[in-house]
This record gives C-alpha cells, sequence and structure tokens, in this order.
C-alpha cells in the first residue's frame, strides 16, 4: 500500500491515558464491591446507617467518659446526667482486674516479667525459622523461672524441679537403646524418686536465695486466666498427641486405656471436672493436706483440652493416605521415627485450625474457674469490685475491659496460625 | 446402686475428715490463723477493698473470732466461697467457720451435719418497685411481671404467696442479681423479688434510688447466720458466744469508745463485769481467757455498730434495723445471759 494514500498516520504512541473514573480507585472499588446491583446498594445504605447509629449512640459514652472518680455515685454526679461511661473504676482496681486482690502490689513487677519473659520464650517455637535455636534452651528454662518469678520462695524449689526433669532425661537417653517405652517409665520414676528426696532438702533450707513467697489463693486477675491458659495449652499439646497415637495403636491395652480416657473426658462438663478439683478431692485427701488449687485446676483442665486436642489430631492422621503410612515402612523406619519424620508434620499441618480452635475456646473457658471461687477476672469483677459499695452497679465498663483483654489473646493465637498455615503450605494452589 | 455406694464413701471420707478435725480450737491456735469462709463478695456484708483487705458485716464476726482466740482481729484467712462451694468446704475442714449469709434451715442443720451458732441478720423475700407504678402493698400486685432468679427458694415463695392471696403474676426467669437489676431497670418487669437486704444494695447501686421502693411485705424466713461443722461443740460455744457477746456489749451498752474505760476495773454491772472478765472466770468454761469477749467487741464494735459501719441507714445500702435492733428496742435480737 502506497504511502500517500493513507490520510492520516499516527507517527508516535499516544500517552498512557487514566483510566475512566468510574473504572479506578475508590469510585470502582465502591461500584464493585457495595453498590454492584439495586439490592447491594440498598444493603449497603441500610447497614451504613446502622452502623452510624451506633457510632452516634456510644460516642458520647466514650468520649463523655469519667477516668477520675472514687466512686460510682460522685461518678454520676460528675457526668450530671449526661451519658458517659465510669472508666474510673478500671483506673482505680485495674491492678486487681490484673493481678487479683491479694497479690501484694509492691511485687506486680514478677508477673510481668514473667509475662514478659513468656514472648522470649516462645519466640523460638512459634517462629522456628526467624529466631536461633540457641533460644531454645531459654524455653526450656522458663517455666522454672516463671514458676520463680510468680510463687516466689527458695530458688531451690525450680532449681531441683529442673534437676529432677535432666534427670529423668538422662535416664531416658540410658535406657533408650533397649525400649523407648520401658525408658520413658524409666525416666518418669527416676525424677519422681529425684523429686520426693530432693522434698527433704528444700524443707529445712526454704529460705535459701528466697524472694518473697505468694501463695496460690492470692492470686487472681487475667493473670490467673493467662496462666491457666499458657499452662494448659502448652501441656496438653504434647498429651493430646500421645492420646491420639494412642488411640490408633495396635495395642488393645494402650488404646483402650486412651478409648476410655477420651470419651469419658469428652462426656463430662468442664465445669463438672472443675467441681471434682474443688470439692470433691477436699473429701479424698487426708484432712490438712494442702494440694495446690491451681494445681488442681490446671490438671483437671489439661486433661480436659488434652482429650479434645487429641481427636483434632485423630482427624489429621485420618486425613493422610495410607501411602504415607506404608511409605514410612517401605524405608525402614520403625514406629518412633515414622511417627516423628513423616506422619505427624503432616497430621499436625492439616489439624492447626481446629487445634487453634480448642486452644482459644480453653483460653476463654478459663474464666470458667470463677464459679469455684478462684478470683479470675471475672470472678473479680462479679465478687470483689461488684461487692465494693464503691463501685457495685457497674458493669458495661468492667467486663468491656474484659472482653477487650481476650479479644487482643484470642485475635493474636488466630492470626498467628494463620500466619503458621501460610508458612507451612507445600501444595500450590 | 452405684451412686449410693459412692455417696456412702463420700459420706464416711467426709466423717472420717470430721473426726480428725474434732478439736477445732487446737487446729486453730496451731495455725495461728482462722480459716473463715465468706462469700466472693455481697454489698455490704463481705467484699475485699481496694487494698485488698476484707470488710462487711459477715467478716466482722470472723474478726471477732479470730479477736476472741488468737487475740489478734486480723489472724483470719478468708476463704472466698460460691453458694456452691460452701458447704462442702465447711464440711471438708478447709474452713473452721462459715459466715456467709447463709439461711438456717432444718436440712442444714441436720442433714448437713452443720450446727448454725445464732442469727446474725434476720432477712427476707421483699419486693423492688419504681415510685411510679403507684403500687403501696405487694397485695397490689396483681397481674404484674415479677423478675425472679430460677431455682432458688424465692421463686417457691414468690409462688406462696401469690397463690395465699388469690392474685396471679408472670415470672420473667432471670440468672444473677446483675441480670435481674438491668431488667428491672430496662423495664422488662415491673417488679423485682429477692431478699430484702440484697434488694436494698441493689436499689444502692441505681441512679436515682429514690425512685424506686421496697414494699412493707416480707414474705419469707430468711434467718442469716454464721455456722461451724456438727460434732466439735466446744468450737461452737466459742462462735456461739463470741457473736452473743457481740449482740450482748450493744444491750449493756458496750461500745468500741468505752471498752477500755469499762475494762480497766469491774464496774457496778456485774453483767458487763462478766462479760469483759473484770468478774468471774466464763472464759476459762469456753477454753479461753477471761479477756476473750473484749478482745472480740474491740475488734469492730458491738452488733450495732458493726450493723451502722457496714450496712446501716448511714451507708449507701441504708437498711433499717427493724428484726434485728435489740429486743429491747423493738427487735428480736436477744443475746441469751452471761453468767
Amino acid at each position: 500500500m502506497a504511502r500517500d494514500q493513507l490520510a492520516f498516520v499516527r507517527t508516535h504512541m499516544l500517552p498512557e491515558a487514566p483510566p475512566p473514573t468510574a473504572q479506578t480507585g475508590a469510585v470502582k472499588w465502591l461500584r464493585e464491591n457495595l453498590f454492584s446491583s439495586p439490592g447491594n446498594a440498598l444493603l449497603t445504605l441500610v447497614s451504613a446507617y446502622v452502623v452510624f447509629q451506633i457510632v452516634i449512640s456510644t460516642a458520647p459514652w466514650f468520649i463523655n467518659g469519667v477516668w477520675e472518680s472514687p466512686s460510682l455515685t460522685a461518678c454520676r454526679e460528675i457526668l450530671d446526667g449526661k451519658m458517659g461511661g465510669c472508666f474510673a473504676v478500671l483506673t482505680e482496681r485495674w491492678n486487681q482486674l490484673l493481678f487479683g486482690f491479694k497479690y501484694p502490689s509492691e511485687l506486680y513487677w514478677r508477673p510481668g516479667l514473667a509475662f514478659v519473659l513468656l514472648f522470649i520464650a516462645a519466640a523460638p517455637v512459634l517462629f522456628g525459622k526467624i529466631f536461633p535455636r540457641k533460644m531454645l534452651i531459654f524455653t526450656g528454662l522458663y517455666p522454672f523461672i516463671a514458676y520463680w518469678l510468680i510463687w516466689g520462695g527458695s530458688v531451690l524449689v525450680p532449681v531441683f524441679a529442673l534437676l529432677g526433669v535432666l534427670v529423668g532425661a538422662f535416664t531416658y537417653s540410658r535406657v533408650v537403646t533397649i525400649s523407648a517405652g520401658v525408658a520413658v517409665i524409666a525416666a518418669f520414676v527416676a525424677a519422681l524418686i529425684f523429686w520426693i528426696l530432693s522434698g527433704y532438702v528444700t524443707g529445712p533450707m526454704e529460705n535459701v536465695m528466697a524472694i518473697q513467697a505468694v501463695a496460690s489463693r492470692d492470686m487472681g486477675g487475667f493473670m490467673i486466666n493467662l496462666m491457666l491458659g499458657v499452662v494448659c495449652v502448652s501441656l496438653s499439646l504434647p498429651l493430646g498427641i500421645l492420646l491420639a497415637l494412642g488411640r490408633q495403636s495396635s495395642m488393645p491395652i494402650i488404646k483402650w486405656i486412651c478409648v476410655v480416657f477420651i470419651e469419658f473426658i469428652r462426656g463430662v462438663p468442664l465445669i463438672t471436672l472443675l467441681f471434682v478439683a474443688n470439692v470433691v478431692l477436699a473429701y479424698f485427701l487426708p484432712p490438712g493436706t494442702n494440694f495446690d488449687l491451681i494445681l488442681r485446676v490446671i490438671i483437671m483442665i489439661t486433661m480436659f483440652s488434652s482429650a479434645y486436642i487429641a481427636e483434632v489430631i485423630r482427624g489429621g492422621l485420618a486425613a493422610l493416605p495410607r501411602g504415607q503410612y506404608e511409605a514410612g515402612d517401605s524405608l525402614g523406619l520403625d514406629y518412633a521415627q515414622s511417627m516423628q519424620l513423616i506422619i505427624l508434620p503432616q497430621a499436625l499441618k492439616i489439624s492447626i485450625p481446629g487445634i487453634v480452635n480448642v486452644a482459644v475456646g480453653l483460653f476463654k473457658d478459663t474464666t470458667l474457674v470463677s464459679v469455684i471461687s478462684m478470683f479470675d477476672i471475672v470472678g473479680m469483677i462479679r465478687g470483689p469490685i461488684l461487692a465494693s459499695s464503691e463501685w457495685n452497679g457497674v458493669y458495661w465498663e468492667l467486663f468491656g475491659f474484659a472482653c477487650v483483654l481476650f479479644f487482643i489473646t484470642c485475635y493474636g493465637i488466630s492470626q498467628y496460625s494463620q500466619w503458621l498455615e501460610r508458612q507451612l503450605r507445600t501444595d500450590h494452589r | 446402686m452405684k451412686k449410693t455406694v459412692f455417696l456412702g464413701a463420700l459420706t464416711v471420707a467426709g466423717l472420717a475428715a470430721g473426726a480428725s478435725a474434732a478439736a477445732t480450737l487446737d487446729d486453730v491456735k496451731a495455725r495461728g490463723k482462722l480459716n473463715c469462709g465468706v462469700t466472693t463478695g455481697l454489698v455490704g456484708f463481705a467484699a475485699p477493698d481496694a487494698n485488698g483487705v476484707w470488710e462487711g458485716f459477715d467478716v466482722a464476726v470472723c474478726r471477732a473470732v479470730a479477736a476472741a482466740v488468737l487475740s489478734d482481729a486480723n489472724a483470719v484467712e478468708f476463704v472466698p466461697t460460691t453458694g456452691k462451694t460452701r458447704f462442702t468446704a465447711l464440711a471438708s475442714g478447709e474452713i473452721d467457720m462459715l459466715a456467709r449469709n447463709t439461711t438456717w434451715t432444718f436440712s442444714r442443720d441436720t442433714d448437713l451435719k452443720f450446727d448454725f451458732v445464732g442469727v446474725n441478720y434476720y432477712d427476707g423475700q421483699g419486693f423492688l418497685v419504681p415510685k411510679s407504678l403507684g403500687v403501696s402493698s405487694a397485695k397490689e400486685l396483681d397481674g404484674a411481671t415479677v423478675c425472679i432468679q430460677t431455682g432458688t427458694t424465692t421463686e417457691l415463695n414468690l409462688a406462696d404467696f401469690f397463690r395465699a392471696n388469690n392474685i396471679s403474676y408472670e415470672p420473667v426467669p432471670i440468672e444473677t442479681n446483675a441480670e435481674g437489676q438491668q431488667q428491672y431497670l430496662a423495664g422488662a418487669c415491673d417488679t423485682y423479688t429477692t431478699d430484702a437486704s440484697g434488694l436494698a444494695s441493689t436499689r444502692a447501686a441505681f441512679e436515682s434510688p429514690t425512685d424506686h421502693v421496697i414494699l412493707p411485705e416480707i414474705i419469707s424466713k430468711e434467718p442469716l447466720g454464721p455456722l461451724v461443722r456438727h460434732g466439735d461443740n466446744d468450737w461452737a460455744d466459742i462462735v456461739r458466744w463470741t457473736f452473743y457477746a457481740l449482740v450482748a456489749a450493744e444491750e449493756m451498752g458496750i461500745t468500741s469508745a468505752n471498752i477500755g474505760e469499762l475494762s480497766a476495773a469491774a464496774g457496778d454491772n456485774p453483767e458487763i463485769n462478766r462479760i469483759l472478765g473484770t468478774e468471774g472466770d466464763l472464759g476459762a468454761m469456753i477454753g479461753l481467757d477471761n479477756e476473750w469477749a473484749k478482745r472480740a467487741i474491740a475488734a469492730s464494735g458491738n452488733y450495732g455498730e458493726i450493723f451502722e459501719k457496714n450496712i446501716g441507714e448511714k451507708t449507701p445500702i441504708g437498711l433499717a434495723r427493724g428484726l434485728n435492733a435489740q429486743w429491747t428496742q423493738g427487735g428480736i435480737m436477744y443475746a441469751p445471759p452471761f453468767r
């Protein structure tokens, strides 16, 4: 085609034009997400109106909130008929909400420090790729440090407890060549003997390097919820794995012990177990024995949640194709090796959402201990704070505060689990 | 069958626990602390303050006993109990006495194997109504909606009362006092019924308490008092007479202000002298020294002072003495003679 026959030839590229306003930015997003159809638009407007109303009606409650006042009556006088929250109860009683009403206030730094160290101890476990493996040593020491910080007393108690664990581990490593099962029992017995013997040493030496001791019944507030939550989840996970494996075992006695345990515990409400811990045990123990109430509750909640976690993990085990088990066998791995290297990593990955679900539920269930007269955060609110003549009648502010604390914790757990799932995803979706 | 065996085992264990803890006084002295069961918190009756120190009407009884036995009103380990754990805590020996606004009933005294040592507060079920309802008597509540805690004796009392007066009502079931308070204020029910002392403290927390009245009818008997385990009569005597010492002190005019003066030397009134130990040896008869009652009264004052300080008309709870006045003042608080 000859060049002069063409009326117009563009000799240079047009500059890139911006997209039409209806197809870009916020407008596009609004059109696509909120106003894509008349029905959708209507729903958007109605929801916006509802949200607006909620904000309008609650905003004064926050804005007029009173943060300085000695009592509810004084607070109402300051408000003088206006709508507003009496947040003064939080500024006055925050320490009771967090630590309970009997924990000595000059020692608040101890559970506080234990809380901060918890993150350092948990980091290498939770974010194994980011933090150096050497930090796991601190994780192993953490339970003993935290115990000493929170309960106080002689440093010998946690030290001997730690030594007992080391004695057990040493025994295990010596006997494991004979049989893993025997080694576990031997390690347990060795540790137990060591602990009993060490009781004779720590008893008379209870003032050696002692910091002020705090009794279990003096603890309370959100501290108890966190302690129960952290301890019970971390104990029930290994127990749950063992129970799940035991339930799949081909050895009938082990299998039936696990089945009976799981089915019995799952068939009983947690509150009943807590009553057993608090009330019934008191009848059976010889009078004068002081079996720590927090310890009893930890045992019961751990049993309860380990039964649930066992079932979650059993679901993960069942989801693995049979070929995975056979692959382990064909490689010549024994039971422990094939479980450790092939089955459990996959099964646990599948089980993460379920385990997190149990953990979050368990954490919230710790508020049930208020029923057996332990002053956790809900017990503190319902008992001492609402029963004080100054603050009788403040509900929204206190329970709202408890909600915020629980939400932060539970949302954190759930966000972590989603991150972990993304990290462990190996399929190509 | 199995249940029976289990309960039997429980009973045996309970009896064993009770028997081995027979000498409660010795246990308390050896321990150096009185384990006293209280509520987990009830306005005016027992609650820790901002510094964690227990205060209240029931708490004062614990402190008086501790002062009598251990010479120190602060040598008390307060063991908070809920309505569900209180009796097992006492039966198992976890606590030495229970002062937890517990109603004295036949079955608790006999079947549950406890001994009520007295009545420190005569309570009864009442009705709270808004003034705007224009009701001045519970008998005018025909057809009213009533907020009522489910599963309590108050529910049964309510049904009995309305049936006896041949009027009808519509129950609004609630679970806790907090819920009752909210429902009542939100207008979900015309009237809220529970123990009169509870109504008074609930009303005290309202934004405008004067807009609500407690109707004069009291439809049940709720004698609240401290209790101990059955079987240790010596210990029961100590708790009983420590409490009566507080009551008698009010009757005799012994107050925390004048007790020092009155106990300095024997005075003209022989009963005051016997109570305060300046005459006779009442203390020895219950295994204590002669100044036990003096210490008990000095701990937080006499019965009237304790009442006024914690739940009396000058407090936000504002309970009138009513039945709980001395028998000389038209009430039924009546301490047997100290002789």
